[in-house]
């Protein structure tokens, strides 16, 4: 109570003038919820269309953008050639690197097709490849990190997940460089027009928002089935975020380093290539690192339209119930993330520190240890191979698995703890979820689109108004209001959960170095373990519904909340809280009164995320059996149809862009209210 | 001693195929395809599920015998029709009548797909229920015993009670389970599993703890194997029962009666007959029947052996017949 007091007389003093400006809000804020109340109790039997879209007035989008794509795939033309005819081009143009990453880690290099295909070269050994990665690692970052990266690794050959981790990571070789030099370029186009950037930046939201099932049909139809369609469908989700972090780096680019580019007569390609691009390169590295990340974000989905690897395995082991090969195999796609996030980072903090480039002196092995080494180490163990096998390939007695032991754990959790999962369960279903379902699920379309409308005029002014609107609005057009809604009650219930947990985890790690480096052990497996992975013991434990579906959810999206809050907090300044501590606030009001409120831009900007990252999840989250517009786009999948699909996934997308622009206008209002702006 | 003999008559007709059988022999010691038919991989589809498989590797390996060159391409049951189309896949080795059947007969009507006949097994799929359930619902397994309210709550949860649990599967996979119940008036609810595989985790986590359920099962697979149980019966299916409301105890409704059982087909690109006339007579002749299948897929499933190894057994243990397949 104490605290309260202890700032109160402050708190009117500082905000004293937006205070009449709050009140007129109120009353405003007042009369826009009346009104959505007065439809919602009584609209019911007068205005029926507010609540249930009328079928009549659908727009028929679904149907349009299947003839539009049957159109392209059959009879589109450039003259001389068909549109299939150049996305198959450039399939076969894809394709050429990644039989080569494939033949050099997997495969071997093979003379002829298929079955009658004969060896020529056997790929790189198992050794070979460790010492490899080991050696990058003592390149970038020194002995700590080859530890790890060749731990990463031994991890793959010892738990008999060799084969398909090569087959995965040939994938990545391919997918990772293509996506950073697409969103490079697209970035700096961006950079240099701003038109195009405005053209750019919605195409971006959508690329990131659509669920990655709702472009795989088309994608198979145009790039054919197998790998390249896997790394195109890869490309596409990856990329956005390269682009923008290119566009946005090129921007910070300090005008001091532009000028001088100016002075010494740099042409614009020079300009671009010499001078802007290098100096940003270390939040380039940034963009590099996400896209690694999401590209095995993608190895599941990827498996499903013929990529194969660990998220075949994944699948395969867990259809049928083998909890512990499905658990080795999503491991073995965590050592992957762990093991090229790690050495992306330390060449990102290589690239900017300064004086490690442009050693000239020295012969050619002084300046080129390691390629030296790695190329003999390949050599070595190459001709070893054919004489002794178990060096080309890492032995099968030598194995580990955990055999049974994982679906043991489970069953025994299963037979002595259901009924207490079972009674927390019903409690939560009962009493939480069922009644906030139904209570979205009342709500006019109409009521909910002008409260939608109100809220982005009083954030951002009247575009934002219209923008949100016109998407809400486009939802129930089309027909998806229904799904709509079961979606928003399942993110959102997930979201509210995920903040509850993370922000206090969040709160507890930012001030303790060693909690954090085991959280973020904890979020980053979170993060790239398929989900499918914990999905099915949960169905074990919880049965098919809602709270499994839920369960899975929190787990992904939890990660931004936490780190986002981390990041926030120890951002704040130091000589803030030296001078609540001097004021002689407790910890207490020093976290409640400064940190939080001065990291609150940052807390909502992880809000945004952790609703970005629910909402991916919805597509996974449709396998155990929601009712949500996950699962419109996933049996539109199966039943290869493009437009019921691309509509389910759009409405996917406008949620996503509609709780985005909310929350980052409410977010900036909020930093300019503290003056942080 | 097969390949011996094709080798002798190839030897007969000229000296340029012994030099090319010899070469293949050497390299891939296996005899070679015959010459009309294309050099190209035949590209197989492969699903995730075990018995599909078995199947498909069973085929691939018979085709190698024969001197094909044989791919296997990783791609989703009902989305690999895309590529069936275009001929960037060849042969799916099991299109369910159950599940598949109207992806297949609109990939069929372009006249780019082609229905390569039946594979020798029988799908069935129906309402199952784990043998330790026959005491708390005595009628079983007659259909109208589900009717009784007793029986219902025997199969209740929290969330559906008073009425019976019944769990569907994937909405993706149809069925008209929600129809069924409305039409027989069974006082159940239907509760779509997303997954085969979440399915098949709540029948082993009921199993382990002896508790009440009421599934989707379908075979071949492992689960009607490894768990004791039974088949709901309800009135047989007919034709007409899915097209014609007057059929059946209820009059004015379709569906009032069991799902259909029927063939798992071969499907194939049409282009396959054409460019490999050799391996097309051999995907033809392909049979395997139920309880050989139930058989292969314990032994991977359950047993733990790799696929690969259960295969190659198979092709050890049956010559006589899959040499039959590719007989010229």
């Amino acid at each position: 109570m104490s605290a309260r007091s202890h700032f109160q007389p402050l708190a009117p003093a500082r905000e004293g003038s937006p205070s009449r400006g709050n009140s007129a809000s109120l009353i405003a804020w007042g009369v826009a919820i009346a009104a959505f109340l007065l439809l919602w109790r009584f609209g019911a039997e007068a205005l029926k269309w507010t609540f249930d879209y009328p079928k009549s007035w659908q727009i028929p989008l679904a149907r349009w953008i299947g003839d539009a794509m049957k159109w392209l795939v059959n009879q589109a033309s450039f003259g001389l050639f068909t549109f299939t005819d150049l996305t198959r081009f450039i399939a076969s143009i894809i394709d050429l690197p990644y039989k080569l990453a494939l033949s050099l880690l997997s495969t071997g290099f093979l003379s002829g097709q298929g079955s009658s295909a004969v060896q020529i070269l056997p790929p790189l050994s198992w050794i070979a490849v460790i010492a490899i990665v080991t050696m990058m690692g003592l390149h970038a970052g020194g002995r700590r990190l080859a530890l790890i990266v060749g731990l990463c690794f031994g991890f793959l050959a010892v738990f008999g997940q060799w084969q398909s981790a090569m087959v995965t990571l040939a994938s990545i070789l391919v997918a990772v460089p293509l996506s950073v030099v697409a969103g490079l370029l697209l970035g700096i186009a961006a950079y240099r027009w701003p038109r195009f950037e405005k053209a750019l930046t919605p195409v971006l939201d959508l690329m990131q928002t659509i669920p990655v099932f709702a472009y795989l049909v088309p994608i198979l139809f145009l790039f054919g089935f197998g790998p390249t369609a896997a790394v195109v469908a890869t490309l596409i989700y990856a990329m956005p975020p390269m682009t923008r972090i290119s566009t946005l780096s090129l921007h910070s680019v300090p005008s001091e380093i532009h000028d001088l580019g100016k002075m010494i007569g740099c042409t614009r390609r020079q300009m671009t290539w010499r001078v802007l691009v290098p100096s940003a390169k270390d939040s380039l590295m940034v963009g590099v690192n996400q896209v690694i990340m999401l590209s095995l974000n993608m190895v599941i989905i990827a498996s499903m339209i013929g990529a194969g690897g660990l998220g075949f395995d994944v699948l395969a082991a867990l259809r049928r119930l083998d909890i512990g090969a499905g658990l080795e195999s999503g491991l073995a796609i965590v050592a992957l993330a762990v093991a090229l996030d790690r050495l992306s980072q330390a060449y990102a903090e290589r690239a900017g520190a300064p004086g490690t480039t442009g050693i000239v002196g020295g012969s050619f092995v002084a300046r080129n240890p390691y390629t030296l080494a790695a190329l003999a180490i390949v050599l070595l163990t190459g001709l070893a191979g054919l004489a002794l096998p178990f060096v080309q390939t890492y032995p099968e007695s030598l194995r580990l698995s955990t055999g049974s032991f994982w679906s043991n754990v489970v069953a025994w959790i299963n037979v002595n703890f259901f009924d207490t999962f079972e009674a927390i369960k019903n409690a939560v279903l009962l009493n939480v979820l069922v009644p906030f379902k139904r209570f979205l699920g009342g709500l006019p379309w109409l009521g909910v689109t002008g409260l939608l409308a109100f809220a982005g005029y009083r954030l951002g002014g009247i575009r934002l108004a219209l923008v949100v609107s016109i998407l809400a609005f486009l939802i129930a057009a089309t027909g998806q209001w229904e799904k709509a809604t079961i979606t928003v009650y399942l993110c959102g219930i997930s979201v509210m959960l995920a903040m509850l947990i993370g922000i206090p985890i969040g709160i507890l790690a930012a001030e303790r170095e060693r909690l954090w480096s085991w959280v973020r052990v904890i979020i980053d497996t979170l993060q790239t373990l398929p989900s499918f992975v914990y999905l099915m013991p949960a169905v074990m434990l919880f049965r098919v519904g809602d709270f499994t579906a839920m369960i899975a959810v929190v787990a992904y999206s939890i990660v931004p909340a936490i780190r986002y809050t981390v990041h926030g907090l120890t951002k704040v300044d130091p000589r803030l809280i030296e001078a609540g501590r001097a004021m002689g606030c407790t910890p207490w009001q020093i976290l409640t009164k400064i940190k939080l409120k001065l990291a609150l831009p940052e807390i909502m900007l992880g809000l945004n995320q952790t609703i970005m990252f629910a909402l991916s999840m919805l597509v996974i989250t449709a396998l155990v059996g929601t009712r949500d517009l996950g699962q419109e786009v996933y049996i539109a999948l199966t039943k290869a149809d493009t437009g019921r699909g691309l509509v389910a996934g759009l409405a996917v997308a406008f949620i996503a862009i509609i709780a985005d622009r909310l929350i980052s206008a409410g977010a900036a209002r909020t930093k300019a209210r503290l003056g942080l702006a | 001693m097969h390949s011996r003999s094709r080798f002798n008559s190839r030897m007969a007709r000229s000296v340029f195929s012994v030099l090319a059988v010899s070469a293949a022999m050497f390299l891939s010691s296996g005899p070679q395809a015959r010459a009309e038919d294309s050099t190209d991989p035949i590209k197989l589809t492969l699903h995730d599920w075990t018995g599909q498989l078995i199947t498909t590797h069973i085929m691939g390996e018979v085709l190698k015998k024969a001197g094909y060159s044989v791919d296997y391409v990783q791609a989703d049951y009902l989305a690999q029709f895309a590529g069936l189309e275009t001929g960037d896949l060849d042969v799916a080795m099991e299109m369910w009548e159950t599940t598949g059947r109207d992806a297949m007969d609109a990939a069929v009507a372009t006249g780019k797909v082609e229905n390569l006949g039946e594979n020798g097994m029988q799908a069935i799929e129906e309402w199952w229920y784990p043998d330790y359930m026959t005491e708390k619902c005595p009628g079983l397994p007659n259909w109208e015993a589900l009717k009784d309210p007793k029986c219902a709550e025997a199969f209740a949860t929290a969330e559906t009670y008073p009425k019976g649990r019944y769990l569907g599967g994937p909405v993706t996979w149809g069925g008209f389970d929600d129809e069924r119940v409305e039409a027989l008036g069974l006082p159940f609810e239907v509760v779509h599993a997303g997954t085969d595989a979440a399915l098949f985790a709540e029948l082993e986590s009921a199993y382990e703890r002896k508790a009440p359920i009421l599934l989707w099962i379908y075979a071949p697979h492992w689960a009607p194997v490894k768990f004791k149980g039974h088949w709901i019966e309800f009135p047989k299916y007919e034709k007409a029962c899915y097209t014609d409301p007057s059929w059946g105890i209820n009059p004015d409704a379709l569906y009032d009666c069991a799902k259909p059982r029927g063939p798992i087909w071969k499907v194939g690109w049409s282009g396959v007959k054409d460019k490999w006339p050799g391996a097309y007579k051999a995907i033809k002749a392909f049979r395997l029947d139920n309880d050989e299948m139930g058989q292969l897929i314990v032994k991977a499933d359950l047993e733990g052996q790799k696929v690969d190894d259960v295969v190659a057994e198979w092709m050890a243990a049956n010559e006589a017949r899959w040499s039959e397949w590719i007989k010229k």
